[in-house]
């Protein structure tokens, strides 16, 4: 039970993620291999702002989220000359950046030692201690990010991103200050997924910075792209398959020198056999 | 009165001139013609003129701004609507939703909280009605013939309520009952009000439409006037036959 729970919490941050770059790279066509670096810098901030400043969780984890959107509208402006392939780069570097950072500082983040001793939430006088409690808070906040991801698609500002997905110039004949779009909806995918990474490090009570390289990135990046680009439900359901199978593969039996390995081996094949026979992924809308 | 002046726009590819230092005037209530064979810098003209390529030579005047420099996204601020050659819809976007995209509000904070309103809606299905698409409001715009395209791009133009409106080759693919609509629609907006730019090869629609004519021929005008008077000299005659 215990071990279903722990697989459903991971699900649910994860699928928080997902559904953040849904938003990026599903509806306005900007593909961002820097959630995991948003994920840190939520998880990072949350973190000490919790011991350090003694400030709680909600209000920490909200505070940690405006950094994140604060530094993605810094770097969604140096990055509005950057198109296609040269974007994706430059995620990748902001990704690779942030990663040394919260490895090399290691006077705020105890580089590769990690903070431990973070403790489990407490909102609105309600403790998430427990595991079970833990999972429906993410489960909510998912349900929350879910249903904003909705409103916005839904609403006008949605239907200029599918619009700048399409053709940027076209609709920026129409008047549209495209680039401005195009970094609003980047400050908000990075708050979101920040506040997953909030939730990531009060649910394992302990953060290195191993958990937040490009390599994590390029992983909900598979996600969305399997779920199925322009479907925050394929984002949720490509969590369900990728985090799903990586752990139903430790009950095939390989042996341990190996099991990481053909976790590698069985995530490269997924994504192989996706790009060859279902490119538009699982629920997708839109190739990329 | 004069909505839009050109003065010496220069448009170069690697030293090529595609428009060479052009001088053209479109006046409001008015339709002016841009002809000129293949290649000769029509398209090149209007794109310059609407940022789609930046300029890089001369100074382009609407109303009282002159400007040496346009971006996309100042075309519709200076009043300023258009159609493309090739058609540029947003293909996996429903044909409503094109048109939406020419009525609701640009502001991106309105923009995040709102939708759009019913006098939106009802706009657009006035404007859906007017171009005979009205059936098809719920199709993706890449669904669509060559000519609803066409004419579907015509109606997002006209949501646009400008002043100014490039049409190019607006006619192309259309059939002869919807080529009545569109050149009726085009009297519509002369007889409202607004400067009408057409690029059209049909000299008969021409004739028929156009009050004013510039000839194009390897990015400079060669000749100006109305349809009758330049249709009929040689050297334009020359430029479009190769005689």
């Amino acid at each position: 039970m215990d071990y279903a729970v722990h697989i459903l919490t991971m699900i649910a941050i994860t699928g928080i993620a997902a559904v953040s770059l849904n938003l990026l790279i599903g509806e306005t066509g900007l593909v961002s291999v820097a959630q995991a670096a948003f994920a840190g810098i939520g998880a990072y901030g949350m973190t000490l702002l919790m011991l350090h400043a003694g400030i709680p969780f909600l209000a920490a984890a909200l505070f940690s989220a405006l950094i994140a959107g604060a530094i993605a509208l810094i770097i969604g402006a140096i990055f509005l000359s950057l198109r296609e392939v040269y974007y994706v780069f430059g995620t990748v570097g902001l990704n690779m950046i942030v990663w040394a950072i919260l490895l090399n500082w290691d006077s705020l983040t105890r580089g590769p030692l990690g903070i431990p001793g973070i403790t489990r939430p407490e909102v609105l006088g309600i403790s998430f201690a427990d595991n079970t409690a833990f999972l429906i808070l993410c489960a909510v906040v998912l349900l929350a990010v879910f249903a904003a991801h909705y409103a916005i698609m839904k609403s006008n500002f949605g239907r200029v991103l599918h619009a700048v997905r399409e053709d940027e110039e076209a609709i920026a004949v129409l008047g549209y200050k495209t680039e401005v779009y195009k970094i609003v909806i980047f400050v908000i995918s990075a708050a979101l997924v920040a506040f997953s990474g909030s939730l990531y490090a009060t649910y394992l009570s302990y953060i290195n910075p191993s958990a937040f390289t490009v390599n994590d990135s390029i992983f909900i990046l598979a996600i969305v792209i399997l779920g199925g680009l322009g479907s925050a439900y394929g984002a949720i359901v490509g969590t369900c398959m990728l985090v799903g199978a990586f752990e139903a593969l430790r009950f095939i039996g390989f042996p341990a020198s190996i099991a990481g390995d053909m976790r590698q081996v069985f995530y490269g094949l997924i994504l192989i056999l996706f790009m060859l026979y279902l490119p538009r992924g699982l629920f997708g809308k839109f190739r990329i | 009165m004069t909505a839009l002046v050109t003065r010496k726009l220069e448009k170069r590819f690697l030293g090529v001139h595609a428009v060479d230092h052009v001088d053209i005037a479109c006046k409001d209530g008015s339709i002016t013609a841009l002809v000129g064979p293949n290649g000769s810098g029509k398209t090149t003209l209007i794109n310059t003129i609407t940022g789609i390529l930046p300029m890089d030579g001369g100074e382009i005047r609407v109303g009282e701004r002159t400007l040496t420099r346009v971006r996309p996204t100042d075309a519709a601020g200076l009043g300023i609507a258009r159609t493309f050659q090739n058609t540029r819809l947003i293909g996996q976007m429903s044909v409503l939703d094109n048109i939406l995209l020419a009525l609701t509000e640009r502001s991106v904070w309105r923009a995040l909280f709102e939708r759009q309103g019913q006098s939106h809606l009802d706009a657009a299905e006035a404007v859906l009605r007017r171009v005979g698409l009205s059936e098809k409001r719920h199709a993706n715009a890449e669904e669509l013939s060559y000519g609803q395209r066409k004419l579907l791009e015509i109606a997002r133009a006209l949501s646009m309520r400008s002043r100014i409106y490039f049409f190019d080759e607006p006619f192309a693919g259309l059939f002869p009952e919807m080529r009545k609509v569109v050149a009726e629609i085009l009297r519509e907006l002369r007889a409202g009000g607004a400067a009408v730019v057409l690029v059209e090869h049909d000299m008969d629609l021409i004739r028929d439409l156009a009050d004013f004519c510039y000839v194009l021929d390897s990015g400079k005008v060669i000749a100006e006037g109305t349809p009758e008077q330049v249709l009929k000299e040689p050297h334009v005659i020359e430029a479009y036959l190769g005689k």
